[in-house]
């Protein structure tokens, strides 16, 4: 199955790649593109449909104002110009998932075009220019039943599911990007990235990879040199997550160098990516490839945004990710390692919630990029929904500079929080996690854990204080965690001074 | 409760019946059960119903004698029964389109149109036959037989409509609604000497009616006279949210118009390019003598060129199939209606073609792969392209008329009804019936069709087409009601009263 690769950096040495990235994006409006269902995700199959998502005869489109709305605020966050006047036009091919048999999206008149996005590949800026981006509408979900792979080929039958059917996507194509040189896959992945950010910024998807908010083709070939006319293009489909981006450009760089290598041609095709082989298998051949018999939509009116409501739309734009990121290292004063985890982490928003409620950054940085982020990693879902809110983490941070806890409690009073037992205050106090401030207590179990200690304790006595760790360690075993580690330190080396 | 007899309730008109209805002189019931009457005495001849709704249209019409009964006040047409052509959804009645490609589906809403009429407390007696999906202009296109002309039962009854206007012209019903793609309310009105308006195109709403052309395809209203028919298009007209098309506006004043009928003044253009040859002597001749009677009225008659109109028939056989190869592609198999080749042996692929093959007739599998082709890549633009710029050229036709004119007319149709099976093996000769109605449908304005007289050389009626511009309606009642008190004059009554009793006739029906 598998086919003949070769080295990526003789693949980079004897050819020119050439991208083209084309990003779905799944806008998370309330209702769907074209009539008023709900877009929810994870519904019962086939009950958020109308007649109308349905494709039932007789019924009609109407183009949600919302989505058109951020098709504009995407176009302007990516510097596109916006269709003055521009219509959906239909793109005919017939599939089950697809009720009406064809596909209500823009063709030759896109509602946002000629962009750009500057993005970050290793501390270098490498402006992607965009072509356009288009409004369109989802398909239906077709699941393959009886069949080993899941797939049509050898399933019983298919069921149906058109819940999706209708939800408003936003198609952003780049133009062709050249110039990446071997840096290719870092930056089809670092383009992703931004544009991803971007999308959360602007706050018109959810933009989550893993659950198909965002989904990324990736078109690939390769030439000669940087002059040559451009070679044959393969269209890597179903690329979602960052890293699969990254690994999938470069896999097909390594496939398509082998076959040039041998003289032989590309074939211009669709093909899949499979995240657990880090293989892609041939899809269909685009020579055979459905004539979409594109024609503008009768249905629909003529989109024209005034220039007035663009301009408006202008205004609501969030500050750039980029810049902002910038604005918050400044801020926050992390380092550049540190900045790229919380980043890596989806966890800015929720810090920077966190540091407006009066928590300092880093201890910010500290709650949530570890128990928060494992649970949320376990969970599979975002920081934001893990169970905590920043209001908290910040109050948790306050009661361990007070003294109340330490940083061992303080994780207990995060479970606590997360299984639902109120603010970390009202952990602390159900759960008995306050610290012993009481001297008497605590200064009898030092005395304790030196007389069990003799060994350590003439250590410390001989001026070795580092050995003081496993007497403080003693102690604190002795009193359930719930001493504050500093005091008994000063306690035992006041002792054995 | 009365003692009228059911020939008159069937030869009221439909305002009548309904001031009776709200007088309390009778019942929606006794009316609505006299329809139904009839309809099961005279269809079989006619052929004009693919589905009669005995029992929903007797329930609706207890709930308006109920709602009398309780006082409240009743809409200008509440109670009367009406006739509703199968390509509008009705919830609970099935809707085929004349094909049996829908066989036996039940639409689970309500087109707009239907819902406004239910509103309104108008009684839905059934679904009209229709050629297939509305493509035709004789309803010999339908999967389920032809309806036939209530004036010569050998004859066409017009299409693809022409099951609504046989049920008027039969007095199955004194209201019905049609939809024009290409004069598919308006041909059928002119061969059975009834009324039949094409409003503006996004003057009615679309959402529901299942769509032949979207971009041509308009939901109109049909009866024997000039008020009903505009009392009905006020019931069903004005904007509706879910069809994008729609214009938001208020419905002209079509009501007040064909009340008035005042066409003194009014500039009344004559189309040169819609008439002499191909066209019937007896059609240009009651043609010309209604004009003479607008003149005598007061208007002034003037001839207005349209050299474009040439080329409508060949711009509208683009763009129809264009559209229709697209609409009808949701015609699959999968969801309703048809299935063939379903046995466990057959992908999805083969049951949607092997359904389609099975479910679709000759001349709808001729406009799918005409208009398949026409959309392709590399002839899209000789095509449906150039078929766009004569749309353009056609519209500014009538814009440039409509600078001098207030309406402009011609006849409806070339000729009168021809015989059941003259024209079906000649699909050219056929697509040139709609040669006078297409260009309105291109240009998206207002247009009607309103009885002349009869053909001396036949005895069968002729239509009179009035157009006016985008959302000026009103001017089609207005011209259309002086017409009618004009000849009805001259007739001594309605054209109606003159036709052959169905019962006695030959030539009958299934």
């Amino acid at each position: 199955m598998s086919e003949a690769v070769v080295d990526y950096d003789q693949a980079i040495a004897t050819y020119d790649p050439v991208m083209g990235l084309e990003v779905h994006v799944e806008l998370n409006t309330f209702s769907k593109m074209f009539c008023g269902c709900s877009t929810t995700f994870g519904a019962e199959p086939n009950t958020q449909v109308c007649p109308t998502c349905l494709g039932l005869p007789g019924s009609m489109p109407v183009a949600n104002e919302k989505a058109i709305e951020s098709a504009i605020r995407i176009g302007l966050a990516l510097n596109c110009s916006i269709a003055e006047w521009c219509r959906f036009s239909r793109k005919n091919y017939f599939y089950p998932d697809m009720p009406k048999n064809y596909q209500i999206s823009q063709y030759d008149e896109p509602i946002c075009f000629d962009g750009y996005l500057d993005v970050d590949v290793d501390g270098e800026n490498f402006r992607v220019e965009i072509e356009r981006a288009h409004m369109e509408e989802d398909t239906g979900k077709s699941l393959h039943v009886g069949g080993a792979t899941g797939r049509i080929h050898g399933a019983d039958h298919s069921l149906l599911d058109y819940n999706r059917c209708g939800v408003p996507l936003i198609e952003i194509v780049t133009k062709p990007i050249e110039g990446a040189g071997e840096r290719a896959p870092e930056v089809a992945k670092a383009y992703v990235r931004a544009l991803r950010e971007l999308i959360k910024a602007l706050g018109v998807s959810e933009a989550r990879m893993e659950q198909g908010n965002l989904r990324c083709d990736a078109n690939l070939s390769l030439r000669a040199n940087p002059q040559a006319e451009l070679g044959t293009r393969t269209e890597t489909k179903n690329v979602n997550s960052l890293r699969s981006i990254e690994r999938a450009v470069r896999y097909e760089i390594t496939r398509q160098a082998a076959l040039l290598d041998d003289g032989g041609e590309v074939t211009l095709e669709t093909r899949h990516w499979h995240e657990d082989t880090g293989l892609t298998t041939s899809g269909r051949p685009k020579e055979s490839a459905e004539d979409y018999r594109y024609f503008p939509e009768p249905d629909l009116v003529p989109v024209a945004p005034s220039r007035e409501w663009v301009a408006e739309l202008g205004e609501t734009l969030p500050e750039p990710p980029p810049l902002r990121m910038k604005r918050l290292v400044d801020e926050w004063g992390f380092s550049e390692m540190e900045m790229r985890d919380v980043m890596a982490a989806d966890a800015v928003d929720v810090i920077e919630a966190t540091v407006a409620q009066g928590c300092s950054a880093q201890a910010a940085r500290k709650w949530w990029l570890t128990e928060l982020a494992r649970k949320a990693n376990d969970e599979g879902v975002e920081l934001a929904e893990v169970g905590m809110s920043p209001r908290q983490v910040a109050e948790l941070q306050g009661l361990v500079e007070d003294k109340t806890i330490n940083d061992k409690l303080a994780r207990q009073v995060i479970v606590g929080v997360l299984a639902g037992e109120g603010d970390p205050g009202e952990v602390v106090e159900k759960r008995g996690l306050a610290v012993v401030s009481d001297e008497g207590a605590l200064s009898a179990a030092v005395d304790e854990a030196i007389a069990a200690n003799p060994g350590v304790a003439d250590k410390i006595r001989d001026g070795k204080v580092a050995a003081a760790g496993a007497l403080i360690g003693a102690v604190m075993k002795q009193m359930k965690g719930q001493a504050d580690a500093g005091r008994v330190r000063e306690l035992i080396l006041a002792k054995l001074g | 409760m009365s003692n009228h007899d059911n020939n008159e309730l069937l030869h009221t008109s439909a305002n009548e019946l309904a001031a009776g209805i709200a007088a309390g002189e009778y019942s929606s019931r006794e009316v609505t059960a006299a329809h139904l009457e009839r309809i099961t005495a005279v269809d079989e001849r006619v052929h004009a119903f693919l589905h009669v709704a005995s029992e929903s249209a007797l329930d609706a019409a207890d709930a308006v004698d109920a709602a009398r009964g309780r006082g409240e006040e009743l809409g200008p047409l509440a109670g009367v029964p009406l006739a509703l052509k199968d390509a509008l959804t009705m919830k609970g009645a099935p809707t085929t389109c004349g094909s049996k490609m829908l066989e036996g589906w039940v639409p689970p809403y309500n087109a707009t149109v239907t819902q406004r009429l239910l509103d309104a407390g108008i009684v839905v007696l059934g679904k009209t036959n229709m050629d297939e999906f509305a493509m035709g202009s004789s309803t010999e296109n339908s999967a389920y037989g032809p309806s036939h002309n209530p004036w010569d039962l050998a004859r066409i009854p017009g299409g693809s409509g022409g099951g609504s206007a046989a049920a008027l012209a039969a007095f199955e019903a004194p209201l019905a609604i049609g939809s024009d793609t290409g004069g598919s309310i308006r041909q059928p009105a002119a061969v059975t000497a009834t009324v039949g308006v094409k409003p503006t195109y996004g003057g009615t709403s679309r959402y529901g009616l299942v769509a032949l052309a979207s971009s041509l395809d308009q939901p109109g209203p049909c009866a024997r006279n000039v008020l009903d028919t505009a009392l009905l298009h006020a019931v069903i007209g004005g904007a509706d949210p879910r069809d994008a098309t729609s214009i938001k506006q208020p419905v002209p004043p079509v009501v007040e118009a064909a009340r008035s009928g005042d066409v003194s003044g009014m500039k009344i253009g004559v189309v040169k390019e819609l008439g002499g040859e191909g066209y019937a002597p007896g059609v240009e001749q009651r043609f010309n003598e209604a004009v003479a009677k607008l003149e005598s009225l007061g208007a002034e008659i003037v001839e207005v060129s349209c050299p474009n109109f040439e080329y409508a028939l060949a711009a509208y056989y683009l763009i129809l199939p264009s559209e229709c190869s697209s609409n009808l592609a949701k015609f699959d198999a999968m969801r309703f209606g048809l299935r063939v080749g379903d046995d466990g042996q057959h992908s999805a692929d083969q049951v949607m073609a092997m359904t389609r093959e099975a479910g679709f007739g000759d001349e709808v599998k001729r406009r799918i792969i005409i208009g398949t082709y026409a959309l392709s890549s590399g002839y899209f633009e000789a095509y449906y392209g150039s078929a766009q710029k004569v749309r353009t050229l056609i519209s500014r036709d009538f814009a440039n008329a409509f600078e001098k004119v207030d309406v402009l007319v011609s006849p409806t149709a070339p000729t009168t009804a021809f015989k059941l099976g003259e024209l079906i093996d000649d699909p050219l000769a056929m697509y040139k019936n709609d040669l006078c109605t297409i260009p309105s449908n291109l240009a998206g304005n207002a247009s009607a069709s309103f009885p002349a007289g009869l053909a001396p050389e036949d005895g069968l009626p002729v239509g009179f087409q009035v157009i006016a511009p985008p959302m000026a309606d009103d001017r089609l009642y207005r011209v259309g009601a002086a017409l009618e008190r004009e000849l009805e004059r001259e007739w001594g009554g309605s054209l109606l009263a003159q036709i052959p009793d169905l019962l006695t006739q030959n030539g009958a029906g299934r």
